[in-house]
Order: C-alpha cells, then sequence, then structure tokens
C-alpha cells in the first residue's frame, strides 16, 4: 500500500507530461530515432489520440456492459435457463478468435475508421463482463434472497435491491477485465485506420522510428496500469460498503 | 431437462426466426471484378428454381428439426442438414451465377451465409451440448467435421468462390505463411513452456522469488501487442548487427525472430502462473503422505504435484495456444509471415478475398487449437474428478 502512495501519483504524472508536454522528452527518446527524423510524434496531437483512444474503449465498455449485464440478467432467470449452456459455450469460443481477424473483417460491412475497432472492441467486451455477471448473478447467498422473498419483495425489486447490488463486484472485475483488454487491442485498430495512439506505433513501424513505437506504447501501457489501478480501487472502495452493509457470508 | 420433456427448445425457436430472417438478406454477392463494388443476390435466385428448392427445404427443415427440446439428436440431424442445405445452395450458386458474368466475374457468400452459417454451428453446439459428449466422442466429431471440410475444399465444388480463387492464384504463398503461423504460434508455445515451467518450478517453492517474477511478467503483457512487435525489431537488429554469428541463426531485426520472440515474452505470465497455480493444487494430506513414504522433494514433484497439477498447466498451455495464433496474424504487420500477410494486404487493397483468406483459416486454427486443448485438459483431469 505504502508503495502504491509514491507510485500511484507518479504513473500518473508521468503520463499527463508524455501526453500533454511529450517535447519534454526529446532527449530521452533522441537516440533511438533515425538521424534526421523527428523524435516526437507530431502528425497529430498525442491528447487528441488520447482522448479519442479512451473514448473508443470508453463507448465499446459502456454499449458491452449494457448488453451482457442484460443478457446475463436474461439466462440467470428461469425462462431463460435454456440458453444458459449455449451462452457459455459461445463466451467460451468467441474469446478464441483473434482480435485483428475480426477488425478485419468488419472493415468490408463497416468500411475504414472508428467502426470496425468499435465493433471488434464491444464485441470483445461481452465476454468477460458476460461471464463475470452469470458468475455473480448466481452465486448469491441462499439466505439472503430467501430472506428478501420474506420480507415480499417482488421479483423486479429483488433484482434490482438485492441481486445487482451483491453481484457489482464480481461484475465490476468483469469490466476492468475488459477495460484492460480493450485499451490494447484498440492500439490494433490504428491499422483500419481508427484514430488510436496505435497510430503513433504504426508509424513509427512504417518508418522504423523506435521512438515513435516507444512513445505509443508506453502511453497505452501507462493508460493500461492507471485504468487497471483506479478499477480495482472502486471495485475495493465498493466491496468494503457492501460488505459492511451485509451480514459475513 | 425434464420440464421441458414435450416442449419447444428456446435456443430452437430463437435459431428459427433469426434463421428465417437470414433467407431475407442477399445471400451471395456477384461483382464485375475483384475490386468493384458488388450486388446482393437473393439464396432463391442464385440458380434456376430446380437447383435452389432442395437447399431451401433442407434450410427450413434444418431449422424446424431443431424446435423439439427433448430430442438432441434430432436436433444435431437439422444442424447437419442446415449445413448441407447451405453449402448445396453456395455450390450451385457459385457455379450458377458465373454463367455469362464475364471472365473477372467474382461471386462470394453473402451477409446471408455467414448468418446461417453461424445460425446452424450455435444451433450443432447446443445440441451438443445437451448430449454432453465425453472427451474421445469429442475429438470423434472435430476429426469428422475437419475430414467433411477437408473433402469439400478439396472436391473443388467451391473453388468458383472468390476467396479461392484468391487461394488458387497463391497456392505456394498461402503454405508458406500456413507453415509460418504455425511455427510461430507452436515454436513460441514450446519455447515458452521450455522456460515457464522450470521458472514456474522455481518460482513454486520460493515464495520471494514468485513475488519478484510475477509482477514483472505481468507487466510484460500491459505492453500492447502493436508496441511489443515494434519494440522487437531495433532490439534484434542490434543484436543481429553486434554479435558475431547472430545473423547466421535468423536473428535479425525483420522477420521471423521479432516476432517469435515477442510471442514468447507474452506467454510465459499464462505458462509460470499456471504452473505455480497447478503445483499448488495438490492437496496438504497428498503431500504429507508422500513425504511420509519417504520420497524427496524431486520425486514429490514428478509424482504427485504435477499429475496432479497438470490440468491446469495444461489451461495454461491452452491460453497461450490461442493467444499466439490470434498475436501472429499482427506478425504480417512487421514482415514475420503468417496468415496476417494476406489480412494486411487485403486491408491495403480494399479486397476483402484477400483478407477472409487469410482471416478464415486463423480463426479456424485458433477454434481447433482450443478444442483439442480442452478435450486434452479433460483427458488429464483424474477420473473421480471428471465424475463429480
Amino acid at each position: 500500500m505504502k508503495a502504491g502512495a509514491i507510485l500511484r501519483p507518479a504513473v500518473i504524472l508521468l503520463l499527463l507530461a508524455l501526453v500533454l508536454k511529450p517535447e519534454w522528452f526529446t532527449p530521452v527518446f533522441a537516440p533511438l530515432a533515425p538521424e534526421g527524423a523527428p523524435v516526437i510524434y507530431a502528425r497529430s496531437s498525442l491528447l487528441s489520440l488520447s482522448l479519442s483512444h479512451l473514448g473508443l474503449v470508453a463507448a465499446a465498455t459502456t454499449a458491452a456492459t449494457f448488453v451482457s449485464v442484460t443478457l446475463a440478467i436474461l439466462v440467470t432467470r428461469e425462462a431463460g435457463a435454456a440458453f444458459r449452456p449455449l451462452s457459455r459455450t459461445i463466451t467460451n469460443m468467441g474469446q478464441t478468435f483473434p482480435p485483428v481477424a475480426v477488425l478485419a473483417l468488419a472493415v468490408p460491412a463497416l468500411g475504414f475508421g472508428n467502426g470496425p475497432t468499435l465493433v471488434a472492441l464491444f464485441l470483445y467486451g461481452l465476454l468477460p463482463i458476460f461471464e463475470n455477471s452469470v458468475t455473480g448473478l448466481s452465486n448469491l447467498p441462499p439466505a439472503t434472497m430467501e430472506a428478501a422473498r420474506g420480507i415480499g419483495l417482488n421479483r423486479w425489486q429483488r433484482l434490482i435491491q438485492v441481486e445487482l447490488p451483491l453481484a457489482l463486484p464480481v461484475i465490476l472485475t468483469g469490466i476492468r477485465l475488459s477495460v484492460v483488454i480493450s485499451l490494447g487491442t484498440a492500439t490494433i485498430g490504428s491499422t483500419v485506420a481508427a484514430r488510436t495512439l496505435g497510430e503513433v506505433i504504426i508509424a513509427g513501424l512504417l518508418t522504423s522510428n523506435t521512438a515513435y513505437v516507444l512513445q505509443g506504447g508506453l502511453i497505452v501501457g501507462l493508460f493500461a496500469v492507471a485504468v487497471y489501478d483506479a478499477l480495482i480501487q472502486l471495485e475495493a472502495r465498493i466491496a468494503r460498503r457492501s460488505g459492511a452493509r451485509k451480514a459475513p457470508r | 431437462m425434464a420440464g421441458a420433456r414435450h416442449g419447444v427448445s428456446h435456443p430452437g425457436v430463437l435459431f428459427a426466426v433469426l434463421g428465417l430472417a437470414a433467407l431475407l438478406v442477399p445471400f451471395m454477392t456477384l461483382a464485375a471484378n475483384r475490386i468493384v463494388a458488388a450486388e446482393g443476390v437473393m439464396a432463391w435466385s442464385v440458380a434456376p428454381a430446380a437447383l435452389t428448392i432442395p437447399g431451401l427445404v433442407a434450410l427450413v427443415l434444418g431449422l424446424g428439426l431443431g424446435l423439439p427440446a427433448a430430442r438432441p439428436r434430432l436436433r444435431l440431424l437439422g444442424a447437419v442438414l442446415g449445413l448441407g442445405g447451405l453449402l448445396w445452395l453456395l455450390v450451385q450458386g457459385a457455379s450458377g451465377l458465373l454463367d455469362g458474368a464475364g471472365d473477372y466475374a467474382r461471386v462470394s457468400p453473402a451477409l446471408g451465409v455467414w448468418c446461417l452459417l453461424t445460425i446452424f454451428m450455435l444451433s450443432m453446439t447446443d445440441a451438443l451440448v445437451q448430449l454432453a459428449p465425453g472427451p474421445l466422442a469429442r475429438g470423434t466429431l472435430l476429426a469428422a467435421v475437419l475430414a467433411a471440410l477437408a473433402v469439400i475444399l478439396w472436391s473443388g465444388a467451391l473453388a468458383p468462390l472468390s476467396v479461392l480463387q484468391e487461394y488458387a492464384s497463391r497456392k505456394a504463398a498461402f503454405a508458406d505463411a500456413a507453415l509460418r503461423h504455425l511455427a510461430l504460434a507452436f515454436g513460441s508455445l514450446a519455447t515458452a513452456a521450455l522456460i515457464g515451467f522450470p521458472v514456474g518450478i522455481l518460482c513454486h517453492r520460493n515464495r520471494r522469488l514468485r513475488g519478484a517474477i510475477l509482477p514483472v511478467l505481468s507487466f510484460l503483457q500491459t505492453i500492447p501487442s502493436l508496441a511489443m512487435f515494434g519494440l522487437m525489431i531495433p532490439i534484434l537488429g542490434w543484436i543481429g548487427d553486434s554479435v558475431p554469428g547472430a545473423q547466421a541463426f535468423g536473428i535479425a531485426g525483420i522477420g521471423f525472430a521479432p516476432a517469435f520472440l515477442a510471442l514468447v515474452l507474452y506467454s510465459l505470465l499464462p505458462v509460470v502462473a499456471n504452473t505455480v497455480a497447478g503445483l499448488a493444487a495438490a492437496p496438504p494430506a497428498s503431500i504429507e503422505a508422500a513425504r511420509g513414504m519417504g520420497m524427496t522433494s524431486g520425486q514429490r514433484l514428478l509424482r504427485v504435484e504435477l499429475p496432479m497439477g497438470l490440468p491446469i498447466l495444461l489451461t495454461g498451455l491452452r491460453i497461450v495456444l490461442v493467444q499466439n495464433i490470434g498475436l501472429a496474424v499482427i506478425a504480417g504487420l512487421i514482415g514475420g509471415g503468417g496468415f496476417g500477410t494476406f489480412v494486411f494486404q487485403g486491408l491495403n487493397q480494399t479486397a476483402t478475398d484477400l483478407i477472409l483468406l487469410g482471416a478464415l483459416p486463423s480463426v479456424a486454427l485458433a477454434l481447433i487449437s482450443a478444442i483439442v486443448m480442452d478435450i486434452l485438459v479433460e483427458l488429464t483431469r483424474p477420473q473421480a474428478a471428471r465424475a463429480a
């Protein structure tokens, strides 16, 4: 915890500096750039690329969360139980699809740009969130459920007031997994012309400029670490709060 | 399943509705050449009615057979029948549409085909989940499906399809790419296992080492794959230039070596973490018993801890294999070869069929590997646990 208190602000400061004042790092990256080539990526601002990158991930994750939690609620009801084994197999097999293949296959349908990336991120986001939501919604303490029924809550009230809040920590873990995967996968989106930080890395690959590759990779990596950490904090806080209210399992 | 004995299968109803809807979107497309926009053709007009009707009947019958909830075998039969009908229509359409459409004309499967294919595969999966075949039956089934696929492709009945025309004009390159892709995925898996297993065993024995190594490996996983491939280029380029003899081993900044090394680095975390978890899975009582019998720590490892942890170890290898088959596609971007070469060429030329030529085999390879590894994991699980 002590190390976290120092590392966390350091990561965030480094990230902000890399995005907002990339020119500060010219001496660091200069040895990596080919002679005479630009050291700092300047074709578009790193801030706007970062925002677009994060925006794509956020939009895809929000949509994926909404859809997969809804689906998880449906298959954990009695009426949807027939879909449960099937949905498990689909999530299991769906995760094996190579991300680049999914991106590339979306291009003929959606054209180049942000569209295919959004679709691919959405599809990859569904799987971990759905799996965790089903786990969360099916492993509820029976005593609590019995009590909820006993005090006369109807199905809808039980879902909103009891089941979802109890499953929330597990669902959040799924969202965290999905966000971290999406942050990395979004860089690949730039191979089909999405505006993400992958653009910087690809520009580096095409001109053999390692400075660009490192810059793009470092920013995406730091974003992943920072977001991962932030979501862990959020989970811990929510778990603590619901832990204080509910009886120990 | 007792409650659903006489009812209709809910997934079956969903598949039937979606399947009928998929018949109302274009089934195939016809284009004047490889690049221009294509126009859609509906399922019933891909060939003369006498030829399309048997296929359409099979499709609808297949969807219908998927309905009875208590008859998984019938539902499986329905899915197979549906896939047969789909294939029949494709074969008729592939030759029928090309007749008199010009030398450069291309026919491709369209949205309808892909939707129906997905629906019947899902319906087959649903029936299979219900039948719950054992690992050996699943293996036989997979082999049968692959054999059928091979016969269909080999017979040339689908050869007029655009994606197979792309294949026909690049047979040698495709074989190269396939070999390269397999070498990247399996070679990096083997290397990661050779390094990862001993490291995992050391980490299992030494808590401090575990605390030091696992975070480093997790950090490696957060590096975006594109950047990882990019960073390997200068590092290996430098080694190739400055270490005498390194280039003779093929170590250079572009090509196979950087892609291979990147894949190995990504593979280490799942291998090491699952080795540690697998070795820790042996119950303390068994270890105590082994110690009581006078086994040395090496004997305990080989006879108790490894056999008990094998399913978890193999699960780690499954994760790595599937992940590397997917990541190896990116190698195409840095000249590492593999199916990614076609994907990126296709993207550059906006040639959908070329994209498919790279993407479909990668997807198939990943799926097959996942199924085979799942079977292996289940076979290594102790009998008692499997029955429970």
